[in-house]
């Protein structure tokens, strides 16, 4: 239920997110966490967000991601 | 009893067929265990599909009857001549889903070069199947220069996958359980004759093939390695895994080397026409992705997986039913 | 040579006396055995599996409830997958332990869900029948637990109950590190748990018990970063708390989802599977929210629960034995016929050990 690639906030509708990574979408709920905007990254964990990431760090991690897996596990 | 597991294609179907279904029919085409069953020059095959939801993002019960069949029978080398579908109706299917569905097979069929000649049907009543049930048999001529079979692998062959895994059971997965997964995932469904008439006319010399169906790769080549009494290592970061994909795995705690495809194939052959293959394979658009992935080796019959690091881990059997993890 | 060589040698030159550090996160489990880093680790430096899979120490009278509600009340059980074969012990005359997946075999009406979000659309759609979610988990489930209960009490949906095993972690480790049976020399904290808490949480494993600890992140580079952090602290004798997972772990952690967490769930002491009575590390539903705490919704007659014979899951949940040298470990104990429940959670040691075994693959 972890992804640990923190995923996009792409929509929001009450306490529920559409978020997405690497081409996979899924709805969130949004509970636990204050003041989630479209465009920011969240940690999702059992379908809720658990924790905003900034976007700067977010894309950098999502980077490492990308050379982690080049070449490899991911195309 | 029958559980779920039993369904799962991994070590509990194993022991089921093993002792509740070899052992009292016996005979030699049923015991090799390959996708079809040879007798003289004519390989037969059937399954049956009972996939829900009936329609998933890239392809639908009717497509998966046809595609699969088809997959068993060319992955033996066979050319198809024909199929026979029966169909298990539930009281209260809408008439429009059955015409999508059959309509869905046609399409199929013709992809394949293949006809469907011989049918059947069954209406049980609400509550006795799950809206439809589709068997397929199909049977096909068997070429004696072209019979792959894992008693063929060689020491040092090549290990190659015809594209990106797990796609089929993370769609499927994904639209049903209420997940409310979606984005790019699609199933792999399609039929693969296409890409087999590839290797079989550049005349390589495929030793063996197989479908990575319910179990994953990871079970179907533990299969080709028990059949080869040979062990194939796998290269983890060869195999070919779709972004969304692999997040969807993550997320649902599924290895993507034990998630079900259909429409790819193992193959393997000499090392020597490893690149040619790969070659001929990406060529189609059904092969795009096509990579090798790992190689034969002496060993303890098995299947082993060298990690990222160079660490090296076993690949089991599938055993039961894939669950999720909690974090 | 990638970062995660680089690390790898750079452990390989720890010269002082052998190094066991322990992780204690399921997903730490899965991912360093898939990654074989038991095989990559040099010998002086090892990392061991702790009490982390929340499955695994959940005693086995939980799964007796659980099947007893089903049986006795006929209710849904929503359920994650993890908890679908750990046997129970009310084996009633059969030759195999009862389970979730053999109930809903024979007709109980178990559904797998992958968050408390799908118990509660199970609630809304079937307004009649009564919904029991199977609440497992420690500090990165929990919070998602009390929203779903709040969520519920706010629509009024009063069919849906949560069967609670909540743990917490942290007094967990404070056992361990002050343990008699084994040294640990550093924990590796886990990741999304700290999430929710924040790194400060560790600080009294530090100050107090003087272990190392590192938060680490999933991937194998990052569980190395994170060992190479501790020997870095044992050498330069300052243990403290590294954060090795940035970003997603933060100062003071998620304050909303702990405060949610503290609305629904009250501390109490808890009963884990292998370390016995830890004070204050469980959590019971609040008394305002007992409409929706299937223990006391619900009466069940319930045998008193036996933990299998000859099962060493406490032993290896202590970090006491490892799962191959289990008498019963691939032989009476398999994901097909478990004996305990380390066996068949996907976050199980033995799981984790039967399914990467190094080597062979037959």
């Amino acid at each position: 239920m972890c992804l640990a690639v923190p995923m996009e906030v792409v929509r929001i509708e009450g306490s529920s997110g559409l978020v997405r990574s690497s081409g996979l979408e899924l709805e969130v709920g949004l509970d636990l966490l204050e003041e989630v905007q479209v465009g920011d990254y969240v940690i999702v964990h059992a379908g809720y967000a658990i924790q905003a990431v900034p976007a700067d760090e977010a894309k950098e991690t999502l980077a490492i991601f990308d050379r982690l897996f080049e070449g490899g596990l991911r195309i | 009893m029958i559980v779920i597991g039993h369904g799962a294609g991994g070590r509990l179907t194993h022991e089921l067929v093993e002792r509740h279904f070899l052992k009292p029919l016996q005979n030699p085409a049923l015991s090799a265990m390959l996708d079809s069953g040879c007798v003289g020059d004519l390989a037969m095959t059937t399954d049956a599909f009972v996939v829900t939801p009936r329609f998933f993002p890239g392809g639908d019960l009717g497509r998966l009857a046809v595609a699969g069949t088809v997959n068993d029978l060319v992955a033996v080398g066979a050319i198809p001549i024909g199929l026979c579908a029966a169909f298990i109706l539930e009281e209260g299917l809408a008439l429009e889903e059955l015409d999508r569905l059959v309509a869905s097979m046609a399409a199929t069929a013709r992809e394949a070069g293949v006809e469907v000649v011989a049918g059947d049907t069954k209406v049980v009543p609400r509550g006795a199947c799950d809206g439809a049930f589709i068997t397929t048999s199909g049977v096909g001529r068997l070429d004696p220069g072209f019979r792959p079979e894992p008693a063929r692998i060689q020491t040092g062959d090549a290990v190659l996958v015809t594209g990106t895994l797990a796609d089929h059971g993370v769609a499927v997965m994904a639209c049903r359980e209420g997940l409310r997964l979606g984005g790019e995932l699609r199933s792999d469904v399609a039929p693969l004759r296409v890409l087999v008439d590839a290797l079989r006319d550049a005349d390589l010399e495929v030793h063996a093939m197989r479908d990575p169906t319910r179990g994953g790769a990871a079970q179907c080549l533990f299969e080709l390695a028990q059949g080869a009494q040979r062990r194939v290592v796998l290269r983890e970061q060869a195999i070919p895994v779709a972004a969304p994909v692999r997040a969807a795995c993550e997320l649902l705690g599924l290895d993507p080397l034990y998630v079900a495809n259909e429409g790819k194939l193992m193959v393997v052959l000499p090392e020597a026409q490893a690149e040619q293959a790969v070659a001929l394979l990406r060529a189609q658009p059904l092969g795009a992705h096509a990579a090798i992935i790992g190689q034969v080796e002496d060993g303890t019959p098995g299947c082993e997986l060298i990690t990222a690091l160079g660490g090296r881990r076993s690949l089991r059997m599938a055993s039961g039913e894939l669950l999720p993890r909690i974090c | 040579m990638n970062e995660a060589q680089a690390l790898l040698a750079q452990l390989a030159e720890w010269g002082g006396p052998p190094l066991t550090f322990m992780e204690v996160c399921g997903t730490h489990t899965m991912a360093a055995a898939r990654a074989g880093l038991r095989t990559l680790l040099p010998e002086r430096v090892r990392l061991i599996s702790g009490p982390g899979c929340p499955v695994c120490v959940t005693p086995v009278g939980f799964i007796d409830h659980a099947l007893a509600l089903a049986q006795q009340h006929d209710v849904i059980l929503a359920t994650f997958g993890d908890l679908m074969r750990v046997p129970g012990s009310q084996r009633g005359g059969g030759a195999a332990p009862p389970s979730l997946q053999r109930a809903k075999a024979g007709g109980a009406d178990v559904r797998v869900v992958y968050s408390p979000l799908g118990a509660l659309a199970l609630a809304r759609a079937e307004r009649e029948r009564e919904v029991v979610f199977l609440g497992v988990g420690f500090e990165t489930t929990t919070p998602t637990v009390a929203a779903a209960v709040l969520q519920a009490a706010r629509e009024g949906l009063d069919n849906f109950s949560v069967l609670g095993a909540h743990k917490t972690i942290p007094e967990a480790m404070d056992a361990l590190a002050t343990s008699d049976e084994l040294r640990v020399d550093g924990f590796l904290c886990p990741g999304h748990v700290s999430v929710i808490l924040g790194p400060e949480v560790y600080a009294p494993l530090v100050e107090q018990r003087g272990v190392p600890c590192a938060i680490a992140g999933f991937e194998t580079v990052e569980i190395l970063r994170g060992l190479a952090a501790m020997v870095a602290q044992i050498e330069a004798g300052q243990p403290r708390v590294d954060n090795c997972y940035m970003g997603a772990v933060r100062a003071g952690g998620n304050p909303k989802a702990r405060s949610i967490a503290a609305q629904v769930f009250t501390q109490v002491d808890s009963t884990w599977r292998g370390l016995g009575v830890i004070p204050q590390s469980g959590l019971e539903i609040a008394p305002a929210y007992a409409a929706h705490d299937a223990a006391r919704r619900f009466q069940v007659e319930l045998a008193a629960p036996v933990e299998p014979k000859g099962c060493r899951c406490g032993d290896v949940l202590r970090g006491v034995l490892d799962p191959a040298d289990c008498a019963l470990f691939g032989r009476a104990c398999t994901p097909e016929a478990p004996q305990g429940a380390c066996m068949v959670s996907s976050e199980g040691s033995c799981a984790a050990r039967y399914h990467y075994t190094e080597g062979e693959g037959s």
